[in-house]
């Protein structure tokens, strides 16, 4: 393959560069301005995948975004490689590698295609209806359908680019630079409106650009001279920013957009290091402007898909901006007066095309004229009722319409040719309208949909708005912007204007043919292999709304969300459930416009930065010592330190070890911490615990239980009165932000009469607790001008002090059950204070443990952790914790909700103490508790919340919820596991030190 | 994602925001004079309406106040924003 089609030099084409790419293996050349999609047809190659169901050999078939067919694999196999990309979007570069998709072995020989042959089995709806059943099957199933089905392969490697993300505020987007677009943004920026215009194409100017013909004339020069003049007064405004390569992804309310910036995809892999590879614009406009343009339509014909169709836009483009023809000898369908333009541009660079076939009977067209004068055949009334060729077209039939439209009539012509163009009309862009909330209305002359009720503040305008000719779109875009902007005038208010296109058009949404609709195979969506017999059997087997149809059918729902085809699917429903257009209304578009990768939606958030993390001030510690880590929110916590050889479960039997004989040491930095101030303070506090807290001394501490209005425990902590007026709270440390959310909410909202104040200084203090039996001796070592005696501070109290010149607080807390203190230190100094904790305890054999050993530790002593022990449906009931709920107290938040009939039933889930049988089996958390094996079906009393092997009390404890459990003591019940079932007895939650003599110890 | 006219910091993107659910459902004084259905009705219902719905907001990655908002669910159009204990404006 060889044959070079270049006809001339397009306007887009740079023929003194020529660049070599490979394709399916094959060295190509193409020169500089080309797409892959316009350099493989120079190279006569058509033949470029397989469809999806069917995998029949398909072509390329438009010229832009809207490509179905000619999707490709970029650099297979590297850390580049990029599937679902479309050939017409490519711009080739020395070096480019593509492959086809969806074809195994190969493109030209696709095992696949026994599918088609196969098809009259494979209906709509056919995975829905034969992948069913029976479920076990469907590993099976997967496999094949992955194997034969498979969109592109995604990269395996870690991706070498880097993605940015970009704000971008501005008065006027303009989106798309065809001639109205240029219009709008050369009077947007010339008013003064800070303006943007971006276009998803390299260059500006849409179609008009590369329009040479006498026949589109725009004061008294072809309509492209005048447009390219317009550019390059625009080029010089200093108010507009231009963005090539940059398609709008996506169009939110309030005029925020998503735009991808393409900055290296068209150069070669060497030319992009150290370049960011796309920008994801994030624009925020005060004014939109939709210059989206147009999408032609195909037609629905037996074997309309074989590689050598076309649209008529597409051949057109290729030949007038790439200097392509797609064939020698062209013929062209169509039902209105663009397939005569670009057959006029054929003629003029010398390119034959052997016939029309125009299903109108009668037009007045003055470009058909021009047509006729060059002996093209023109078969009015007609239409393509066959094709035919393999991997090529090489032939079609056509026969007369009836005037109905619904039959055929005489007898068949048949037309040799390799390349049929396309033009079913055109269908307005109004994708990115639709998704920014506007509303459609339907224009019955030509069958399109078209902006009616816009949602913000924005306007459409030229052929997306359904101006489709040259004299409509220069007419009524200066007058729409005049109204947009409110300005008098504009400097297009007076051009003189030559547009010969006939506006006459017969749509037809499903040709007729000499087939019955069972025989025929007439592709609407092409990616998805969906036909017109599809759709009508979806409509037969009672589907109705547009959007079951489109899900049963898939139409539409290929990496093209049918932009070509979607118009037809609705008017063949409309045509067989005798609906009207206008009343169906279209399926929802829904972002993006076109595919985005997922680097560019991540940008710089990716490996470290992919999510915020918090650090304690003794981080470097916990590195330094070899700790494991593990998120708890955003925090990184020290989990264990393993010594040596050690795996987590033995490192964690050690540190429990050690901080019950003799000292811990625990970095609980990430407790979050409130101060609250005010004369309101206790009462506040009385309000949102539980407890009573009017009482509390100063200088004294008490534990807290926070509930939500439904009587739910929401948090829990210690909290400190500092003050008369002043306390400090501690919260979980996943559970700060929301807490201290929860507590701003109820002062400002419910009780703005409390004199309160509220100040998170979670990241204000480091918090150091030691504990364990010698704990008092290391810490009176580091502050030796304290008095620790449990006289002067006794469990459950704080001093303020100082260590050296650094003020510090002291709690006499416990999490553990131990006898241990909570150092609170200016953040800056917590590392300082942890080495001198680590220092006074070198002979105590001071331990460092991490959130297991805490758990542990905890567990031990049946302290709960809100959100293991509890989730949302635990009241301090049902967790055995009626001492914390204030019986005197008038109200606090959930109070009531404590004995709603739900929450006072006898048969909730209740927190409980579970052992082992064998005291050497650890439960897993989150298994399932149950009374009797064989009862059916099995009875779930709850789960397994908490579970670990105690190394203090040398036994497995767990906690676990049971429904009923508090009146459960003793009652042995099972665990029932995959390989055997454990028995368990029900006991109290407490299993060490009962009556807490360790914490004076 | 909209913008939103915070009354103490003006217009801020809405990602600086978290949504509080309806408007004007006011904790009740006295809690434990309700019965269950009185007390489920302030808990648990909720309107939830296709049309202008009022709102609680507040502004989080901002001034961390509670305002009200008056939106349109079905298009996000913002009609009016007040700040908390003002009365509802009619619409
Ligand atoms: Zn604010």
């Amino acid at each position: 393959m060889t044959k070079n089609l270049r006809v001339n030099t397009g306007k887009a084409i740079d023929e003194t560069y020529r660049i070599s790419f490979k394709f399916n293996g094959s060295t190509y050349y193409g020169f500089k301005g080309d797409t892959l999609a316009s350099a493989l047809l120079a190279n006569d190659v058509h033949l470029v995948g397989r469809s999806f169901k069917y995998h029949r050999p398909r072509g390329i078939m438009t010229a832009g975004s809207e490509e179905p067919n000619a999707i490709v694999q970029l650099h297979d196999n590297s850390s580049r490689t990029e599937p679902n990309v479309r050939a017409t979007e490519v711009e080739i570069y020395e070096g480019l590698e593509a492959t086809s998709q969806n074809c195994w072995p190969s493109v030209n020989f696709d095992i696949g295609g026994i599918n088609n042959l196969l098809s009259p089995l494979l209906p709509a709806g056919f995975y829905y209806k034969t992948f069913m059943w029976p479920a076990s099957f469907w590993k099976n199933y997967e496999y094949f359908i992955r194997r034969s089905a498979g969109l592109g392969k995604s990269p395996t490697k870690p991706d070498p680019d880097v993605y940015e993300h970009r704000y971008i505020h501005c008065d006027v987007l303009v989106i798309g630079s065809g001639i109205s677009g240029i219009m709008a943004a050369k009077i947007a920026a010339k008013n003064g409106f800070k303006t943007l215009l971006v276009d998803e194409k390299p260059n500006l100017g849409g179609s008009t650009i590369y329009q040479e013909s006498n026949y589109f004339k725009i004061n008294n020069q072809n309509s492209g001279s005048w447009l390219e003049k317009e550019i390059n007064e625009i080029k010089k405004l200093k108010n507009l920013e231009i963005k090539t390569r940059t398609s709008v992804a996506a169009y939110h309310g309030y005029n925020f957009l998503l735009a991808r910036e393409n900055l290296t995809d068209h150069l070669p892999i060497e030319q992009r290091k150290g370049k960011t590879r796309h920008k994801l614009l994030k624009i925020r406009a005060k004014k939109v402007i939709s210059a989206t343009g147009s999408i032609e339509r195909p037609m629905i014909f037996d074997n309309n898909d074989r590689p050598g169709i076309l649209l008529s836009s597409a051949i057109k483009k290729y030949a007038d901006f790439f200097g392509v023809a797609c064939g020698k000898k062209n013929i062209f369908l169509t039902n209105n007066d663009s397939a005569y333009e670009t057959t006029i541009s054929l003629i003029q660079k010398g390119i034959n095309v052997e016939a029309i076939v125009d299903n109108r009977e009668e037009v007045d067209s003055k470009l058909l004229y021009e047509v006729e004068k060059n002996n093209v055949k023109i078969f009015k009334g007609y239409t393509v009722t066959n094709t035919f060729g393999y991997k090529r077209i090489n032939k079609i039939s056509i026969m007369q319409i009836s005037n109905d439209g619904q039959n055929v009539l005489g007898s068949k012509i048949y037309l040799a040719c390799d390349c049929l163009g396309v033009s079913g009309g055109w269908t307005p862009a109004v994708h990115l309208f639709t998704q920014s909330g506007g509303k459609l209305k339907f224009r019955n002359e030509d069958q399109t949909f078209i902006p009616n009720i816009y949602p913000s503040d924005q306007l459409s305008i030229g052929a997306c708005n359904g101006d489709l000719t040259l004299d409509e779109i220069l007419i009524n875009t200066p007058n729409s912007l005049k109204q947009f902007f409110k300005i008098k005038n504009t400097e297009y208010d007076r051009l003189e204007i030559i547009s010969s296109t006939n506006k006459s058009k017969r749509n037809i949404w499903l040709l007729p043919s000499d087939k019955v609709i069972g025989k025929t195979k007439s592709f609407v969506d092409y990616q998805n292999d969906a036909t017109a017999k599809d759709i009508k059997l979806a409509l037969r087997e009672g589907f109705r709304s547009i959007e079951h149809v489109k899900r049963y059918t898939t139409t539409g729902m290929g990496t093209d969300q049918g932009k070509l085809g979607n118009m037809h699917a609705l008017g063949i429903i409309s045509e067989t459930a005798g609906a009207k257009m206008g009343e169906l209304g279209t399926t929802t578009f829904r972002p993006p416009y076109t595919p985005l990768t997922f680097g560019t939606i991540v940008g710089r958030n990716v490996g470290e930065y992919f999510d915020i993390f918090r650090k304690t001030p003794i981080h470097d510690f916990h590195v330094e010592n070899n700790a494991e880590f593990e998120n708890v929110g955003q925090w990184k916590r020290a989990w264990y330190y393993p010594k040596e050889n050690e795996n987590m479960h033995q490192a964690v039997q050690r540190e429990s070890k050690a901080a019950r004989e003799s000292a811990g040491i625990l970095d609980a930095s990430t407790l979050g911490k409130i101060d609250i101030q005010g004369t309101d303070a206790s009462e506040f506090l009385n309000r949102v615990y539980t407890n009573a807290w009017s009482k509390l001394a100063i200088g004294k501490c008490r534990y807290g239980l926070m509930l939500n209005e439904d009587g739910m425990v929401y948090d829990d902590g210690v909290t400190t009165r500092l003050d008369e007026n002043h306390y400090i709270m501690t919260t979980t440390t996943g559970g700060a932000a929301n807490v201290m959310g929860k507590l701003e909410d109820y002062l400002q909202t419910e009780w703005p009469e409390l004199d309160v104040y509220l100040t998170s200084v979670t990241d204000h203090f480091a918090t150091v607790s030691v504990c364990g039996p010698n704990s008092k001796k290391i810490v009176s070592k580091v502050i030796p001008d304290l008095n620790f005696s449990d006289e002067s501070f006794p469990h459950m109290s704080f001093k303020n002090t100082k260590i050296g010149k650094i003020n510090c607080r002291v709690m006499r807390i416990s999490f553990t059950g131990e006898h241990s203190y909570e150092i609170n230190i200016q953040a800056n100094y917590g590392k300082s204070v942890w080495e001198k904790c680590m220092e006074a305890g070198k002979h105590h054999n001071i331990t460092p443990y991490g959130t297991e050993t805490m758990h542990l530790l905890r567990a031990e002593k049946g302290f709960i952790i809100v959100g293991q022990d509890t989730d949302a449906t635990m009241t301090p009931i049902d967790l055995q914790m009626d001492w914390i709920v204030s019986k005197k107290k008038y109200d606090f938040i959930g109070k009531r909700s404590l004995y709603r009939s739900d929450t006072i039933r006898d048969d909730r889930k209740q927190l409980v103490g579970i052992l082992t049988e064998d005291p050497n089996e650890v439960l897993e958390e989150g298994a399932q508790i149950i009374a009797d094996v064989n009862k059916s079906p099995i009875e779930m009393l709850g789960h397994i919340t908490s579970s670990y092997y105690s190394p203090n009390l040398k036994k497995s404890i767990a906690l676990g919820v049971v429904r009923g459990g508090k009146n459960m003591m003793g009652q042995k019940l099972i665990i029932p596991m995959e390989k055997k079932n454990i028995n368990v007895t029900v006991t109290d939650p407490v299993f060490l030190d009962k009556e807490n003599k360790r914490l004076n110890a | 994602m909209f913008v939103i006219n915070c009354p103490f910091c003006g217009e801020r993107e809405q990602s600086e925001f978290k949504a509080g659910g309806e408007a004007h459902i006011l904790r009740p004084k006295q809690p434990t004079e309700l019965s269950d259905d009185e007390w489920a009705e302030y808990l648990f219902m909720r309107k939830n309406i296709k049309g202008i719905q009022f709102e609680r907001w507040n502004h989080t990655h901002g001034c961390r106040k509670w305002f009200n908002i008056a939106r349109d669910t079905s298009n996000d159009e913002i009609k009016v924003v007040y700040k908390m204990g003002e009365k509802p404006p009619s619409i």
